[in-house]
């Protein structure tokens, strides 16, 4: 077999090489040939396309998302920020946690259930690699039309993904969202959170330094997984029979990554590693790179050293595998020895692949020749940034002008009929067909899950010390105005937070997108980060990390602008938690917020086929006020939902369902009291006797409320819309095990 | 009465995580004649006298359509007794 090594890059500097097949533009191309002063072997080009892709390098989103650390606030909770695997929160306590949320989008299209699968151990070793104990786990999936016939092979496969690879780590899945839209048809969206604890002092980064440390790959064999795209090197390079067609499709082993954690976990707490990185995309071209550029640049490797579970790869796939389950650490050489009989105690395969040395280049090699020698910097961190052309859609002004006229039912039995078919719809139907596939309460600690506004989970048994995440976006208002989109998003989820009790910290996001090369969709995602980042200054929350994940579009049509933003909060005392559900009769229901009769965007308008004109303007001072009048009167609220998809209709209908006690409500204009999303409200409920609080609250924080209606009863009393409690549950419930059985 | 049998195995570059577990649970039992082991699924389809070609295809076409996951297994069709 012939080796492209750097000699032989030096002596036949012309030969042609297939950068264009590996997504290399011309210029780029030309720059690593700058870069290096010769042309790249085969191995160094593999390693250059596939870190200077748009998954790996940000290039397109790169000069929008340094306004989250431009436009930064000042923030004493974090410990960690933008640019790590992932941030770091101080919740008090000495505890620190750390949470991120990534996308898996087009790997989940081809192959629904491994796709899922592991995007869900992608991001769970990247929260493992800050040093923090894995503790939960969330879901933001978007899919097709429900009864598209492509929905019902993808929306099970990515349900049974998620939950299978979840449920066999022992991680609770405590949330999400699971929406429909005919754009994401061809574009599943799978987004996965994680959030994990640690102590202060276990933080942990992704740095090689020291020289004469040594480079540890720990975990699964490598395989050819994941490297479709790098074929075209292999069969350049060689001429011998090769099994079939390499697999882009990576497989998941959650038994493997669960002793993973757990072996990680106690190299952590021996304090062995000096720097740790995961293998996720990009494999180790991404981790020797970054780790080797966040030192001091020097490394060597010998890549026959690592351990193949199919001999028969060549060096430039072995760069490029991204096979799962797999971590690269730095590690001095007295600690080597422990550091091994750990691995050999969990039964994980550890290889020492090479070291850190003096030099500021990385230097790889196969059986004594060099096949790599680059500066790591320009591999990992210094890739093609490009202002791609912006321009404003022409929708926008349409929209903007356009008139709608959505039936608004006025008599007892059309509301009725309406709320009827409202939470019958698929995307405000009850989930529990999606999340009794997960396991939500494993480990003991899960405090709320979905249904619940935030998932929360208790971090301390004896101080109650918890957090709470939650996850939201409303990609029809993006679309009308992704500005506004991306501010209300975070308003939502900072106020789910609130609602359930806990104080808002940190923000973490999944931009999902078109793509970047249509003008257009820049337009969306420039006003999306420009959105967010001025929220997060104003409400004073930072960004500690987040994904940008493009081309999720099919032919010319990309899917509705979708920044889903997870914001993390935490709260003292679990138990003193606000559920959803009315929990007791006689007591006030309470209206926090006005309404208005905007209905661009709402659910009642899409179900008549009508996405709106303007969308809602963000009043984030309101908002902020909002969460501090929900924590000061936390105390005497029996119940608090938001209102938010679907309207106060469906806030009351789930309010109503989760614990199967009726409410008597009065409204005035009725339809748009029910249907109207006006973002900032929450219903809470409270006991009469607290009517006095309640009231100076409002005062207070200077927001409207009203008393609509009191608790019991078997049914849920609209004016003089009578709903009985069974023909509720009925219509919410049936919708999900009628589409996908 | 014959027997239509399908067997699906995982493409050979695709990890099997099952095939992993039994090979090293061989030798903590004893075993120490396999070099690796995979898994894979065998269905027993019956049907009346000897299987028509039409019905043959019909198999073949349940088998990429539902028995296995073409984009990481594949799949044999064959007939027994």
């Amino acid at each position: 077999m012939s080796l492209d090594t750097v000699t032989n890059a030096q002596n036949n500097p012309d030969a042609s090489q297939p950068w264009a097949e590996l997504g290399l533009k011309e210029d780029e191309y030309a720059r690593i040939k700058n870069i290096l002063g010769r042309r790249p072997t085969s191995s160094e080009l593999a390693m250059y396309s596939v870190m200077w892709s748009e998954h790996c390098s940000y290039k397109s989103s790169k000069v929008h998302l340094k306004q989250f650390g431009e436009k930064a606030p000042k923030s004493d909770a974090l410990l960690v920020g933008i640019g790590e695997n992932a941030g770091v929160v101080d919740i008090g306590q000495n505890y620190a946690v750390t949470f991120k949320i990534e996308s898996h989008n087009h790997p989940s299209f081809v192959e629904p259930y491994q796709g899922a699968a592991t995007g869900v151990g992608g991001i769970v070793r990247d929260i493992l690699t800050m040093g923090a104990r894995p503790i939960a786990v969330m879901d933001p999936l978007r899919f097709g039309l429900a009864d598209a016939e492509d929905t019902r092979r993808v929306l099970p496969g990515i349900i049974a993904g998620v939950g299978g690879y979840g449920n066999c780590l022992g991680l609770p899945n405590i949330g999400g969202e699971v929406v429909f839209d005919e754009t994401y048809a061809g574009n599943p969206l799978v987004n996965a959170l994680c959030v994990g604890v640690m102590k202060h002092e276990d933080i942990k980064l992704a740095k090689a330094h020291g020289a004469g440390n040594l480079v540890v790959l720990f975990g699964a064999k490598t395989g050819g997984d994941g490297i479709g795209g790098v074929s075209v090197l292999a069969s350049e390079t060689f001429n011998a029979a090769k099994p079939t067609k390499r697999p882009s499709v990576q497989v998941g082993d959650p038994f493997a990554e669960k002793v993973l954690i757990e072996c990680c976990l106690e190299i952590f707490h021996a304090d062995l590693v000096v720097g740790i990185q995961d293998l996720g995309g990009a494999g180790l071209s991404c981790a020797t790179s970054e780790l080797a550029s966040a030192g001091s640049g020097g490394m060597e490797i010998e890549l026959e050293k690592v351990p193949l579970r199919d001999p028969s790869l060549s060096p430039e796939e072995i760069l490029m595998s991204e096979s799962q389950e797999r971590m690269c650490a730095i590690v001095e050489p007295k600690h080597i020895k422990q550091f091994m009989a750990i691995c050999k105690k969990w039964d994980v395969t550890a290889t020492v692949i090479g070291e850190v040395t003096e030099g500021e280049r990385l230097h790889i090699s196969f059986n004594g020749e060099l096949i790599v020698d680059v500066p790591p910097r320009t591999v990992a961190h210094d890739g093609p940034v490009y202002n791609r052309p912006i321009a404003k859609p022409a929708y926008v002004e349409e929209r903007a002008k356009a008139v709608i006229n959505i039936p608004m039912p006025t008599s007892a039995e059309d509301v009725k009929a309406a709320i009827l078919k409202l939470i019958a719809s698929p995307n405000i139907a009850d989930k529990s067909w999606v999340t009794s596939q997960y396991d939500k309460y494993v480990q003991g600690n899960s405090v709320l899950a979905q249904p619940e506004d935030s998932g929360m989970i208790r971090i301390d048994e004896k101080t109650n010390l918890g957090v709470a995440i939650s996850t939201d976006a409303n990609a029809r208002w993006s679309y009308l105005d992704p500005y506004e989109g991306a501010k209300l998003a975070l308003a939502e989820s900072m106020r789910n937070i609130a609602t359930t009790g806990a104080k808002p910290l940190a923000v973490t996001n999944c931009l999902n997108f078109g793509s970047p090369e249509d003008p257009g969709v820049m337009w969306q995602f420039a006003e999306t980060v420009r959105g967010l980042a001025d929220a997060c200054l104003e409400l004073g929350l930072p960004v500690t990390g987040g994904n940008v994940s493009f081309y999720n579009q099919t032919g010319s049509v990309a899917i509705l602008p979708t920044p889903v933003i997870g914001v993390l909060g935490v709260i003292q005392d679990v138990r003193k938690r606000t559920p959803m559900g009315i929990n007791k009769s006689g007591s006030d229901l309470w209206l926090i917020g006005d309404v208005d009769s905007n209905m661009s965007g709402s659910e009642w308008a899409y179900l008549h086929g009508e996405i709106g004109n303007l969308s809602p303007k963000s009043d984030l001072a309101k908002e902020a006020r909002l969460v501090d009048l929900l924590l000061e009167g936390q105390e005497i609220f029996e119940a608090a939902h938001d209102v938010s998809n679907g309207g106060l209709a469906a806030t009351l209908v789930e309010t109503v369902l989760k614990n199967k006690i009726g409410a008597s409500v009065t409204l005035s204009d009725v339809a748009v009291a029910l249907f109207s999303e006006t973002p900032g409200r929450v219903l809470v409920a409270i006991d009469p006797n607290h009517t006095n609080e309640m009231v100076a609250l409002a005062g207070k924080y200077q927001i409207a409320v009203n008393k609509i209606g009191t608790t019991g009863g078997d049914k849920l009393m609209i004016n003089d819309t009578k709903l009985s409690i069974t023909e509720l549950s009925k219509a919410h419930t049936e919708t999900f095990p009628k589409l996908f059985g | 009465m014959a027997l239509i049998v399908v067997e699906v195995m995982l493409k050979p570059e695709i990890l099997d995580p099952q095939g992993q577990a039994v090979a090293s649970a061989l030798p903590r039992l004893g075993f120490n004649f396999a070099k690796s082991v995979r898994q894979g699924k065998r269905f027993e389809i019956e049907v009346e006298g000897t299987p028509t070609a039409e019905q043959l295809a019909q198999v073949e076409d349940a088998a990429h359509k539902l028995l296995s996951n073409p984009v990481i297994e594949t799949y044999v069709v064959k007939v027994e007794g």
